[in-house]
């Protein structure tokens, strides 16, 4: 097999060898990492306790994602006086649900409207929360939102690469048993022929060997192929079934040069990524729930329809001014003595502020992330009926580079909506560029090469590319450690009488328990500055 | 030469004139948007740079989605900033140096394009929607803009 793999097209055994060590030792140092507990977890340590608010103290807060009604609510609960500034006419911010009826315009003015079926959505923006994201499921615990299981691993979804298996895509067991398998019986090989006598000692080595066997699946001669055992975990050609019925067929696995040139390999890591281990969850009916129960707690505090533009400060307070978000006219004020400011910072460093100048250069610092996705009802649910995948992701190398199976209303036929795409990078800006319908086209017209069934199934869609979003303008702060080390903390830092909160405020951009964990963090240290100026 | 802004429900016609109108170098009808970058074989997370070539692909393909297929920008809680028409535009050095670093939350694109790419889709940009600046950018200029936004350090 290794000479095989020496020609025009694979691999020298030395390049090989390098690529599984590489694979080998990352997948080791995870799971030692995780078994001694080095993984990062969410310092959330349970509700958040100000104390008691000085008397009659106004604080105002501007936008009502996450990070606002959180802010609004622990605050109103201290016993601050509490208004809050947002710019949409609902609350969430990039916490989102579309469903049927509902309309959206982005930015140049392509309006569209949702046309899914009763009990059908698509959360345009953050749609999983992790088990470590501990303030996300409490926040969900306190406001009674329930959550269900998100699927985040599916054994049966699909890697798919253009070139690979000509178009073909192939299931996520397959490529993920046959590597293991492939690399574990080339490892025993490499193990057996001395080469790695300088690396491991004996006792080791016939421990290592064993291991090989058991966890790659290999025959006695150390040899990955058609077996029992390899099926057992790859699935087979003809399912075990009962009676008189045909006996199970084993299934033969993919060819290791097939499968190393695949590049599909490149996928499975990816769902082995801390931040997206199982377990994870949605809120029932859609991601918006968390919000707008946050919200049903401090409903006359919330403004909406306001377009802040302007925040000014001096030694007695901070006034802020704003307009109608969709009629303009004359600016109206709000004053009050402190102030949490919410706003994207693609949004704020657009606005009239009156901050420090080091405050000023960390909210010009980050540029916003392009993530587009793209909802698509069909008549059937084909892809669980016809193809029995219940929940997970697809990953491709097609420009929709995922398609996210619905998690709920599962074995149950009727209608269906995918996430037909949900695109970063490259991709990203030029489906943005794209009208919305041609978004929608595109993503059906690509996701027929993995299910042809989108031809004659799909209903309607709809498109959110976040940086036509009106009142986020991209996805999320994105940081580089450069300008994390030089502007992160002038960006957290009270100036004045003014915090700023949100994802962009975070070590977890883009993700809501970010948003919550900086809003949690700002308020804590204006309640402290607030009681000692007291 | 060019329409008011429209403002609601931009229907595909006024989408089209609009095009005809702002860019005579495309055709009448809606044409198909340009085609995607292949994603990079190094990494499924971080798709590769733009394939395009020329500068009005590269405008409607990168950044028509934020400065509009008629350039003119847009407005909602903040703003994306207009390039038709635009005095700022003199300089070449000025929107190539914006392209390669980013600004205000305009990502840096000094990695998904190269310097050809961007001197392309600049003289584009300054000879179309009512810019009309003759000196033309070529590739030798952006690489040497594209060391003083490095070398200015990385925001």
């Amino acid at each position: 097999m290794m000479s095989k793999l020496q020609g025009p097209r694979g691999l020298t055994r030395r390049q090989l060898l390098k690529r599984i060590g590489t694979a080998a030792g990352a997948s080791v140092m995870y799971r030692s990492m995780s078994a001694l507990g080095h993984s990062n977890e969410s310092s959330y340590a349970g509700p958040v306790n100000l104390g008691a608010a000085p008397a009659d103290t106004r604080v105002l807060v501007l936008g009502a994602g996450l990070a606002g009604l959180v802010a609004a609510y622990e605050l109103r609960r201290a016993g601050y006086q509490v208004d809050v500034l947002e710019y949409n006419d609902r609350v969430g911010g990039r916490s989102w649900t579309l469903r049927g009826g509902d309309e959206y315009t982005e930015l140049g003015g392509f309006r569209q409207r949702c046309e899914f079926d009763e009990g059908q959505y698509l959360n345009p923006g953050p749609w999983r929360i992790p088990y470590h994201h501990h303030a996300m499921l409490d926040y969900a615990k306190r406001f009674n939102v329930p959550l269900e299981p998100f699927t985040q691993i599916n054994f049966n979804a699909y890697l798919h690469s253009q070139q690979a298996f000509a178009g073909k895509p192939q299931h996520f067991r397959h490529v993920q048993a046959d590597y293991s398998g492939h690399v574990a019986e080339l490892l025993s090989k490499a193990t057996n022929q001395g080469q790695l006598d300088d690396a491991i000692g004996i006792e080791d080595k016939e421990k290592l060997l064993e291991s090989l066997r058991h966890c790659g699946m290999l025959n006695k001669d150390l040899r990955y192929g058609v077996s029992n055992r390899v099926s057992r975990t790859r699935g087979y050609d003809v399912d075990p079934g009962g009676g008189l019925m045909p006996a199970p067929l084993n299934s033969t696995p993919i060819a290791l040069d097939d499968l190393l040139q695949s590049g599909l390999w490149k996928y499975l890591a990816s769902d082995l990524d801390y931040e997206v281990n199982p377990s994870m969850f949605q809120p029932v009916g859609g991601m918006d729930r968390i919000a707008t129960a946050i919200h049903r707690e401090i409903a006359p505090s919330v403004h909406f329809g306001a377009k802040v533009i302007a925040i000014d400060q001096d030694d007695r307070g901070v006034t802020v001014r704003y307009v109608d978000s969709k009629g303009g006219g004359a600016p109206k004020s709000m004053l009050a003595a402190w102030c949490v400011c919410t706003i994207p910072l693609s949004i704020l460093a657009k606005i009239e502020l009156q901050v420090g100048e080091k405050m000023l250069a960390a909210i010009q610092a980050p540029s916003y992330s392009a993530s587009v996705k793209i909802g698509l009802q069909f008549k059937r649910r084909f892809w669980e009926d016809d193809d029995r995948i219940y929940g997970g992701i697809t990953y491709t190398d097609l420009p929709i580079q995922k398609i996210g199976y619905p998690n709920h209303g599962m074995n149950q036929g009727g209608k269906g909506v995918l996430l037909g795409a949900y695109v970063w990078g490259a991709n990203a800006f030029e489906f943005t560029s794209m009208s919305p319908q041609d978004r929608v086209r595109k993503a059906v017209e690509l996701g027929a090469l993995i299910h042809p069934q989108y031809r004659r199934e799909f209903e309607n869609g709809i498109a959110v590319a976040w940086h036509r979003a009106p009142f986020a303008q991209g996805c999320a702060a994105l940081w580089t450690d450069a300008m994390r080390e030089r502007h992160y903390e002038n960006l957290c830092a009270i100036d004045g009488r003014i915090v700023l909160a949100g994802e962009h405020a975070s070590y977890l951009p883009a993700w809501q328990e970010g948003a919550v964990l900086s809003s949690l963090d700002a308020i804590r240290r204006l309640h402290r500055r607030i009681v000692s100026h007291a | 030469m060019f329409i008011c802004r429209l403002s609601g429900n931009r229907s595909l016609v006024a989408c089209c004139v609009l095009l005809m109108m702002a860019v005579p170098a495309l055709s009448a009808r809606a044409e198909e948007p340009p085609p995607f970058s292949p994603l990079s074989p190094a990494s499924a997370s971080k798709p590769g740079p733009f394939i395009h070539s020329d500068g009005a692909t590269i405008y409607r393909a990168v950044c028509q989605g934020c400065h509009m297929p008629d350039a003119r920008g847009a407005r909602g809680a903040g703003e994306y900033p207009a390039l038709a028409a635009d005095a700022r535009l003199a300089s070449a050095a000025f929107p190539a140096a914006r392209v390669l670093g980013g600004w205000l939350g305009m990502p840096r694109f000094a990695d998904m394009l190269s310097d050809a790419q961007i001197a392309d889709v600049v003289n584009y940009v300054r000879t179309n929607f009512g810019n009309r600046y003759p000196d033309r950018l070529c590739a030798g200029d952006v690489a040497r803009i594209r060391t003083t936004v490095q070398s200015g350090g990385e925001k």
